[in-house]
Protein backbone atom coordinates (compact mmCIF):
# COMPACT_ATOMS: atom_id res chain seq x y z
CA UNK A 1 0.00 0.00 0.00
CA UNK A 2 2.16 2.81 -1.29
CA UNK A 3 1.08 5.85 -3.27
CA UNK A 4 1.76 6.05 -6.99
CA UNK A 5 4.34 8.61 -8.06
CA UNK A 6 3.33 12.27 -8.31
CA UNK A 7 4.98 15.65 -8.63
CA UNK A 8 4.99 17.59 -5.38
CA UNK A 9 4.30 21.31 -5.15
CA UNK A 10 4.43 23.41 -2.01
CA UNK A 11 3.04 26.88 -2.84
CA UNK A 12 3.42 29.64 -0.25
CA UNK A 13 0.38 31.70 -1.28
CA UNK A 14 -3.21 31.06 -2.36
CA UNK A 15 -2.47 32.69 -5.72
CA UNK A 16 0.36 30.25 -6.36
CA UNK A 17 -1.84 27.31 -5.38
CA UNK A 18 -4.66 28.48 -7.68
CA UNK A 19 -2.25 28.85 -10.59
CA UNK A 20 -1.02 25.30 -10.03
CA UNK A 21 -4.59 24.06 -9.77
CA UNK A 22 -5.53 25.70 -13.07
CA UNK A 23 -2.45 24.22 -14.64
CA UNK A 24 -3.16 20.64 -13.54
CA UNK A 25 -6.98 20.69 -13.49
CA UNK A 26 -8.43 17.28 -12.73
CA UNK A 27 -4.95 15.74 -12.65
CA UNK A 28 -3.97 17.80 -9.64
CA UNK A 29 -5.08 17.26 -6.07
CA UNK A 30 -5.00 19.76 -3.21
CA UNK A 31 -3.43 18.30 -0.08
CA UNK A 32 -4.87 19.76 3.12
CA UNK A 33 -4.57 17.63 6.28
CA UNK A 34 -4.34 14.47 4.18
CA UNK A 35 -6.36 12.40 6.62
CA UNK A 36 -8.74 11.27 3.85
CA UNK A 37 -6.69 11.89 0.70
CA UNK A 38 -3.53 10.07 1.76
CA UNK A 39 -5.37 6.84 2.71
CA UNK A 40 -6.98 6.79 -0.74
CA UNK A 41 -3.55 7.41 -2.28
CA UNK A 42 -2.03 4.63 -0.15
CA UNK A 43 -4.69 2.29 -1.54
CA UNK A 44 -4.06 3.79 -5.00
CA UNK A 45 -7.74 4.62 -5.29
CA UNK A 46 -6.48 8.15 -5.99
CA UNK A 47 -3.46 8.60 -8.23
CA UNK A 48 -3.06 12.32 -8.82
CA UNK A 49 -0.38 13.46 -11.25
CA UNK A 50 0.42 16.43 -9.06
CA UNK A 51 -0.03 17.06 -5.37
CA UNK A 52 -0.45 20.69 -4.35
CA UNK A 53 0.38 20.87 -0.65
CA UNK A 54 -1.45 23.72 1.11
CA UNK A 55 0.30 23.25 4.45
CA UNK A 56 2.82 26.02 3.75
CA UNK A 57 0.22 28.71 2.97
CA UNK A 58 0.11 30.81 6.14
CA UNK A 59 -2.84 32.93 4.97
CA UNK A 60 -5.13 29.86 5.13
CA UNK A 61 -4.60 29.32 8.87
CA UNK A 62 -6.82 31.61 10.93
CA UNK A 63 -9.86 31.90 13.14
CA UNK A 64 -11.35 35.35 13.63
CA UNK A 65 -14.51 37.21 14.42
CA UNK A 66 -15.74 39.53 11.73
CA UNK A 67 -19.08 41.40 11.87
CA UNK A 68 -20.55 38.86 14.28
CA UNK A 69 -19.43 36.04 12.03
CA UNK A 70 -16.92 33.31 12.70
CA UNK A 71 -14.37 33.14 9.89
CA UNK A 72 -12.11 30.11 9.56
CA UNK A 73 -9.29 29.77 7.07
CA UNK A 74 -9.59 26.51 5.16
CA UNK A 75 -6.37 25.06 6.58
CA UNK A 76 -7.26 25.67 10.22
CA UNK A 77 -6.63 22.38 12.03
CA UNK A 78 -9.69 20.68 13.45
CA UNK A 79 -7.96 20.52 16.83
CA UNK A 80 -7.59 24.32 16.78
CA UNK A 81 -11.29 24.76 15.95
CA UNK A 82 -12.13 22.39 18.82
CA UNK A 83 -10.20 24.45 21.37
CA UNK A 84 -10.82 27.98 20.16
CA UNK A 85 -12.84 30.29 22.42
CA UNK A 86 -14.22 32.40 19.56
CA UNK A 87 -15.65 29.24 17.96
CA UNK A 88 -17.27 28.26 21.25
CA UNK A 89 -18.90 31.68 21.65
CA UNK A 90 -20.08 32.34 18.09
CA UNK A 91 -20.77 28.82 16.84
CA UNK A 92 -21.42 26.61 19.89
CA UNK A 93 -22.86 23.85 17.69
CA UNK A 94 -19.58 23.64 15.80
CA UNK A 95 -17.72 23.57 19.12
CA UNK A 96 -19.93 20.74 20.40
CA UNK A 97 -19.34 18.74 17.21
CA UNK A 98 -15.56 18.85 17.01
CA UNK A 99 -14.65 16.14 19.57
CA UNK A 100 -16.79 13.66 17.60
CA UNK A 101 -14.62 13.97 14.50
CA UNK A 102 -12.29 10.97 14.33
CA UNK A 103 -9.54 10.81 16.97
CA UNK A 104 -7.38 13.52 18.52
CA UNK A 105 -4.39 12.35 16.46
CA UNK A 106 -6.45 12.82 13.27
CA UNK A 107 -7.86 16.20 14.33
CA UNK A 108 -4.31 17.38 15.03
CA UNK A 109 -3.68 17.22 11.32
CA UNK A 110 -7.12 17.30 9.70
CA UNK A 111 -8.44 20.68 8.60
CA UNK A 112 -11.88 22.27 8.58
CA UNK A 113 -11.67 23.16 4.89
CA UNK A 114 -10.36 19.76 3.90
CA UNK A 115 -13.28 17.99 5.50
CA UNK A 116 -15.84 20.46 4.11
CA UNK A 117 -14.45 20.20 0.58
CA UNK A 118 -14.03 16.41 0.67
CA UNK A 119 -17.82 16.09 1.10
CA UNK A 120 -17.75 12.66 2.68
CA UNK A 121 -21.40 11.72 3.34
CA UNK A 122 -20.39 10.28 6.72
CA UNK A 123 -18.52 13.41 7.84
CA UNK A 124 -19.82 15.67 10.59
CA UNK A 125 -18.64 19.07 9.35
CA UNK A 126 -20.65 19.31 6.10
CA UNK A 127 -23.89 18.61 7.99
CA UNK A 128 -23.05 21.16 10.68
CA UNK A 129 -22.13 23.74 8.04
CA UNK A 130 -25.55 23.25 6.44
CA UNK A 131 -27.31 23.39 9.83
CA UNK A 132 -25.58 26.69 10.62
CA UNK A 133 -26.10 28.27 7.17
CA UNK A 134 -22.36 28.57 6.72
CA UNK A 135 -21.00 30.30 3.64
CA UNK A 136 -18.08 28.88 1.67
CA UNK A 137 -15.62 31.26 0.05
CA UNK A 138 -14.36 29.67 -3.14
CA UNK A 139 -11.64 31.05 -5.40
CA UNK A 140 -10.06 30.30 -8.73
CA UNK A 141 -7.44 32.25 -10.69
CA UNK A 142 -10.18 34.26 -12.39
CA UNK A 143 -13.08 34.20 -9.97
CA UNK A 144 -14.09 34.43 -6.33
CA UNK A 145 -17.54 33.66 -4.93
CA UNK A 146 -19.46 32.79 -1.78
CA UNK A 147 -21.55 29.61 -1.89
CA UNK A 148 -24.14 28.76 0.75
CA UNK A 149 -23.38 25.43 2.43
CA UNK A 150 -26.76 24.11 1.38
CA UNK A 151 -25.90 24.72 -2.29
CA UNK A 152 -22.31 23.56 -1.85
CA UNK A 153 -23.13 19.85 -1.49
CA UNK A 154 -24.43 18.36 -4.71
CA UNK A 155 -23.87 14.63 -4.32
CA UNK A 156 -21.61 11.84 -3.17
CA UNK A 157 -18.17 13.36 -2.53
CA UNK A 158 -19.29 16.14 -4.86
CA UNK A 159 -19.45 19.90 -4.34
CA UNK A 160 -20.45 22.90 -6.43
CA UNK A 161 -16.77 23.76 -6.92
CA UNK A 162 -15.24 23.61 -10.39
CA UNK A 163 -11.97 21.69 -10.89
CA UNK A 164 -9.95 24.93 -10.84
CA UNK A 165 -11.66 26.24 -7.71
CA UNK A 166 -10.48 25.94 -4.13
CA UNK A 167 -12.23 26.47 -0.80
CA UNK A 168 -10.24 29.16 1.02
CA UNK A 169 -12.49 30.25 3.88
CA UNK A 170 -15.72 29.42 5.65
CA UNK A 171 -17.98 31.84 7.51
CA UNK A 172 -20.42 30.80 10.23
CA UNK A 173 -23.09 33.31 11.30
CA UNK A 174 -23.37 34.08 14.99
CA UNK A 175 -25.73 31.84 16.90
CA UNK A 176 -28.89 33.96 17.24
CA UNK A 177 -30.14 34.89 20.67
CA UNK A 178 -33.15 32.77 21.55
CA UNK A 179 -31.92 29.88 19.48
CA UNK A 180 -30.70 26.48 20.63
CA UNK A 181 -28.58 23.81 19.04
CA UNK A 182 -27.51 20.18 19.53
CA UNK A 183 -25.38 17.51 17.92
CA UNK A 184 -25.48 13.71 18.33
CA UNK A 185 -24.09 10.70 16.52
CA UNK A 186 -23.91 6.96 16.96
CA UNK A 187 -20.71 5.12 16.09
CA UNK A 188 -19.59 1.63 17.13
CA UNK A 189 -16.51 3.16 18.72
CA UNK A 190 -15.71 6.76 19.59
CA UNK A 191 -13.97 8.31 16.63
CA UNK A 192 -15.23 5.86 14.03
CA UNK A 193 -17.43 7.06 11.22
CA UNK A 194 -20.95 7.39 12.56
CA UNK A 195 -23.73 5.11 11.33
CA UNK A 196 -26.03 8.09 11.70
CA UNK A 197 -25.65 11.60 13.06
CA UNK A 198 -27.82 14.67 13.42
CA UNK A 199 -27.45 18.38 14.07
CA UNK A 200 -30.33 20.69 14.99
CA UNK A 201 -30.79 24.44 15.31
CA UNK A 202 -34.11 25.72 16.72
CA UNK A 203 -35.37 29.25 17.37
CA UNK A 204 -38.37 30.03 19.59
CA UNK A 205 -40.65 33.06 19.40
CA UNK A 206 -41.77 35.24 22.33
CA UNK A 207 -44.56 32.81 23.18
CA UNK A 208 -42.26 29.83 23.32
CA UNK A 209 -43.44 28.34 20.02
CA UNK A 210 -40.98 27.13 17.41
CA UNK A 211 -40.21 29.99 15.03
CA UNK A 212 -37.63 28.21 12.92
CA UNK A 213 -36.06 24.78 12.96
CA UNK A 214 -33.42 22.98 11.00
CA UNK A 215 -32.54 19.33 11.35
CA UNK A 216 -29.66 17.96 9.27
CA UNK A 217 -28.51 14.36 9.09
CA UNK A 218 -25.30 12.74 7.89
CA UNK A 219 -24.35 9.18 7.01
CA UNK A 220 -27.88 8.53 5.75
CA UNK A 221 -27.57 9.82 2.18
CA UNK A 222 -25.18 11.10 -0.46
CA UNK A 223 -24.32 14.18 1.58
CA UNK A 224 -25.88 16.26 4.33
CA UNK A 225 -29.64 15.57 4.32
CA UNK A 226 -31.90 18.42 5.44
CA UNK A 227 -35.09 17.16 7.09
CA UNK A 228 -37.38 19.83 5.66
CA UNK A 229 -40.67 18.04 6.29
CA UNK A 230 -39.78 17.47 9.93
CA UNK A 231 -38.87 21.14 10.35
CA UNK A 232 -42.09 22.29 8.69
CA UNK A 233 -44.08 20.12 11.07
CA UNK A 234 -42.41 21.69 14.09
CA UNK A 235 -42.65 25.37 13.13
CA UNK A 236 -45.51 27.11 14.95
CA UNK A 237 -45.81 24.31 17.51
CA UNK A 238 -45.04 24.41 21.20
CA UNK A 239 -41.90 22.28 21.50
CA UNK A 240 -43.35 19.55 23.69
CA UNK A 241 -42.40 15.89 23.61
CA UNK A 242 -45.26 14.88 21.27
CA UNK A 243 -44.49 17.55 18.68
CA UNK A 244 -40.79 16.71 18.74
CA UNK A 245 -41.45 12.98 18.45
CA UNK A 246 -43.79 13.55 15.50
CA UNK A 247 -41.13 15.66 13.77
CA UNK A 248 -38.39 13.09 14.40
CA UNK A 249 -40.64 10.28 13.12
CA UNK A 250 -41.33 12.27 9.96
CA UNK A 251 -37.61 12.88 9.49
CA UNK A 252 -36.81 9.18 9.84
CA UNK A 253 -39.64 7.96 7.61
CA UNK A 254 -40.01 10.75 5.02
CA UNK A 255 -36.98 13.03 4.86
CA UNK A 256 -34.21 10.46 4.59
CA UNK A 257 -33.70 7.50 2.29
CA UNK A 258 -30.68 5.68 3.70
CA UNK A 259 -28.88 2.82 2.02
CA UNK A 260 -27.25 -0.01 3.92
CA UNK A 261 -23.60 -0.93 4.18
CA UNK A 262 -21.58 -3.40 6.25
CA UNK A 263 -21.94 -1.16 9.31
CA UNK A 264 -25.71 -0.65 9.37
CA UNK A 265 -28.72 -1.52 7.21
CA UNK A 266 -31.30 1.02 6.06
CA UNK A 267 -33.86 0.03 8.72
CA UNK A 268 -31.35 0.49 11.53
CA UNK A 269 -30.24 3.84 10.10
CA UNK A 270 -33.87 4.98 10.03
CA UNK A 271 -34.25 3.86 13.61
CA UNK A 272 -31.15 5.82 14.62
CA UNK A 273 -32.39 8.87 12.72
CA UNK A 274 -35.62 8.83 14.71
CA UNK A 275 -33.86 8.48 18.05
CA UNK A 276 -31.14 11.02 17.31
CA UNK A 277 -33.61 13.45 15.73
CA UNK A 278 -35.71 13.38 18.87
CA UNK A 279 -32.67 13.89 21.09
CA UNK A 280 -31.16 16.81 19.19
CA UNK A 281 -34.49 18.58 18.73
CA UNK A 282 -35.28 18.16 22.42
CA UNK A 283 -31.93 19.52 23.53
CA UNK A 284 -31.99 22.34 20.98
CA UNK A 285 -35.48 23.39 22.16
CA UNK A 286 -34.41 23.24 25.81
CA UNK A 287 -31.39 25.40 25.08
CA UNK A 288 -33.52 27.85 23.10
CA UNK A 289 -36.00 28.08 25.97
CA UNK A 290 -33.12 28.61 28.41
CA UNK A 291 -31.70 31.38 26.25
CA UNK A 292 -35.16 33.01 26.07
CA UNK A 293 -35.53 32.94 29.82
CA UNK A 294 -32.25 34.78 30.43
CA UNK B 1 11.95 13.71 -8.98
CA UNK B 2 13.72 13.43 -5.65
CA UNK B 3 13.71 16.35 -3.27
CA UNK B 4 16.26 17.09 -0.59
CA UNK B 5 14.84 17.49 2.89
CA UNK B 6 16.41 18.44 6.17
CA UNK B 7 14.57 17.10 9.21
CA UNK B 8 15.34 16.81 12.90
CA UNK B 9 14.47 13.43 14.40
CA UNK B 10 14.85 12.91 18.15
CA UNK B 11 17.11 15.94 18.31
CA UNK B 12 19.45 14.84 15.52
CA UNK B 13 19.35 16.45 12.08
CA UNK B 14 19.26 14.42 8.92
CA UNK B 15 19.51 15.48 5.30
CA UNK B 16 18.20 13.03 2.74
CA UNK B 17 17.07 13.00 -0.85
CA UNK B 18 13.60 11.43 -1.08
CA UNK B 19 10.86 10.69 -3.58
CA UNK B 20 7.78 12.84 -2.83
CA UNK B 21 5.61 9.73 -2.48
CA UNK B 22 7.73 8.32 0.35
CA UNK B 23 5.59 8.20 3.49
CA UNK B 24 7.08 9.55 6.70
CA UNK B 25 6.62 6.11 8.32
CA UNK B 26 8.71 4.46 5.60
CA UNK B 27 11.26 7.28 5.70
CA UNK B 28 11.79 6.74 9.42
CA UNK B 29 12.04 2.97 9.11
CA UNK B 30 13.90 2.49 5.81
CA UNK B 31 15.95 5.65 5.39
CA UNK B 32 16.83 6.32 9.03
CA UNK B 33 16.62 2.75 10.36
CA UNK B 34 14.27 3.85 13.16
CA UNK B 35 12.09 0.74 13.14
CA UNK B 36 10.46 1.53 16.47
CA UNK B 37 7.72 3.32 14.54
CA UNK B 38 5.47 0.45 13.47
CA UNK B 39 3.40 0.27 10.33
CA UNK B 40 0.03 -1.39 10.75
CA UNK B 41 -2.90 -0.44 8.56
CA UNK B 42 -1.23 2.30 6.50
CA UNK B 43 -4.45 4.24 6.22
CA UNK B 44 -4.62 6.10 9.48
CA UNK B 45 -6.89 3.78 11.43
CA UNK B 46 -4.67 1.70 13.73
CA UNK B 47 -2.40 4.36 15.21
CA UNK B 48 0.70 2.13 15.39
CA UNK B 49 2.75 4.64 13.37
CA UNK B 50 1.93 7.68 15.55
CA UNK B 51 4.87 10.07 15.98
CA UNK B 52 5.20 13.67 17.09
CA UNK B 53 5.52 16.38 14.46
CA UNK B 54 6.61 19.60 16.16
CA UNK B 55 5.37 18.08 19.40
CA UNK B 56 1.93 17.10 18.08
CA UNK B 57 0.80 13.47 17.74
CA UNK B 58 0.12 12.56 14.10
CA UNK B 59 -0.09 9.46 11.89
CA UNK B 60 3.23 9.08 10.10
CA UNK B 61 1.57 6.90 7.41
CA UNK B 62 -0.57 9.88 6.38
CA UNK B 63 2.32 12.30 5.94
CA UNK B 64 4.88 12.45 3.19
CA UNK B 65 8.50 12.75 4.26
CA UNK B 66 8.84 15.86 2.07
CA UNK B 67 6.28 17.57 4.30
CA UNK B 68 8.65 17.35 7.27
CA UNK B 69 11.35 19.47 5.64
CA UNK B 70 12.58 21.89 8.30
CA UNK B 71 10.41 20.31 10.97
CA UNK B 72 10.97 18.39 14.18
CA UNK B 73 9.95 14.73 14.48
CA UNK B 74 10.00 12.63 17.65
CA UNK B 75 9.72 8.83 17.63
CA UNK B 76 9.57 6.19 20.34
CA UNK B 77 13.35 5.76 20.12
CA UNK B 78 13.74 9.18 21.71
CA UNK B 79 11.69 8.43 24.82
CA UNK B 80 14.08 6.39 26.97
CA UNK B 81 17.37 7.78 28.22
CA UNK B 82 18.93 4.35 27.64
CA UNK B 83 18.25 0.63 28.26
CA UNK B 84 18.33 1.22 32.01
CA UNK B 85 16.53 4.56 31.92
CA UNK B 86 12.99 4.00 30.69
CA UNK B 87 10.66 6.96 30.30
CA UNK B 88 8.24 6.93 33.29
CA UNK B 89 5.42 6.08 30.90
CA UNK B 90 7.38 3.10 29.54
CA UNK B 91 8.01 2.06 33.12
CA UNK B 92 4.25 2.15 33.72
CA UNK B 93 3.67 -0.14 30.72
CA UNK B 94 6.39 -2.51 31.91
CA UNK B 95 5.13 -2.63 35.49
CA UNK B 96 1.43 -3.02 34.64
CA UNK B 97 1.81 -5.38 31.65
CA UNK B 98 0.46 -2.72 29.31
CA UNK B 99 1.52 -4.78 26.30
CA UNK B 100 1.62 -8.33 25.06
CA UNK B 101 2.95 -8.45 21.50
CA UNK B 102 3.97 -4.79 21.66
CA UNK B 103 3.13 -3.93 18.08
CA UNK B 104 0.78 -1.09 19.01
CA UNK B 105 2.89 0.17 21.92
CA UNK B 106 5.11 2.74 20.15
CA UNK B 107 2.09 4.52 18.69
CA UNK B 108 0.28 4.45 22.02
CA UNK B 109 3.29 5.89 23.84
CA UNK B 110 3.70 8.68 21.31
CA UNK B 111 -0.01 9.52 21.53
CA UNK B 112 0.21 9.63 25.31
CA UNK B 113 3.32 11.78 25.78
CA UNK B 114 1.74 15.08 24.62
CA UNK B 115 -1.63 14.04 26.10
CA UNK B 116 -0.13 13.69 29.59
CA UNK B 117 1.81 16.93 29.24
CA UNK B 118 -1.46 18.76 28.70
CA UNK B 119 -3.48 16.65 31.08
CA UNK B 120 -1.16 15.26 33.81
CA UNK B 121 -3.95 13.65 35.86
CA UNK B 122 -6.51 12.33 33.38
CA UNK B 123 -9.68 10.45 34.28
CA UNK B 124 -10.12 6.88 33.08
CA UNK B 125 -12.71 8.13 30.59
CA UNK B 126 -10.27 10.67 29.15
CA UNK B 127 -7.60 7.96 28.86
CA UNK B 128 -10.00 5.63 27.07
CA UNK B 129 -11.10 8.36 24.69
CA UNK B 130 -7.47 9.11 23.82
CA UNK B 131 -6.76 5.38 23.38
CA UNK B 132 -9.68 5.11 20.92
CA UNK B 133 -7.20 6.36 18.32
CA UNK B 134 -4.94 3.35 18.81
CA UNK B 135 -5.91 -0.25 18.15
CA UNK B 136 -4.57 -3.03 20.41
CA UNK B 137 -5.67 -6.60 19.69
CA UNK B 138 -3.98 -8.28 22.67
CA UNK B 139 -4.80 -6.59 25.93
CA UNK B 140 -8.44 -5.55 25.82
CA UNK B 141 -7.08 -2.15 26.91
CA UNK B 142 -7.63 -2.73 30.64
CA UNK B 143 -3.90 -3.19 31.32
CA UNK B 144 -3.08 -0.25 29.08
CA UNK B 145 -5.38 2.03 31.07
CA UNK B 146 -3.69 0.89 34.29
CA UNK B 147 -0.28 1.43 32.71
CA UNK B 148 -1.21 4.97 31.72
CA UNK B 149 -2.49 5.72 35.21
CA UNK B 150 0.77 4.50 36.74
CA UNK B 151 2.83 6.29 34.08
CA UNK B 152 0.99 9.55 34.77
CA UNK B 153 1.72 9.16 38.48
CA UNK B 154 5.40 8.42 37.85
CA UNK B 155 5.73 11.45 35.58
CA UNK B 156 4.23 13.66 38.28
CA UNK B 157 6.50 12.18 40.96
CA UNK B 158 9.52 12.72 38.76
CA UNK B 159 8.68 16.36 38.13
CA UNK B 160 7.71 17.00 41.76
Amino acid sequence: MKPAAFSYHAPRTVDEALALLRNYGDEGKLLAGGQSLVPTMNFRLAQPTALIDLNGIDELFFIREDNDELRCGAMTRQREVERNGVVKRIAPLLHETMPHIAHAQIRNRGTIGGSLAHADPAAELPAVAVALDAQMYVRSVTDARWVAARDFYVGLFATAMLPEEMLVEVAFPQSRSGSGWAFEEVARQHGNYAMCGAAAVVGLDGKGAVENARLVYFSVGEGPVVADQAAALLVGEQPNAEAIRAAADTAASQDIDPVGDIHAGPAYRRHLAGVLGERVLTRACERAAGAEGQ
Amino acid sequence: MDQTISVTVNGRSFERSVEPRLLLSDFLRHELGLTGTHVGCEHGVCGACTVLLDGVAVRSCLLFAVQTDGRDVATVEGLAGGPQALHPLQHGFWEKHGLQCGFCTPGILMSLVPFLEENPDPTEEEIRELLSGNICRCTGYQKIVEAVQLGARLIQEKSA
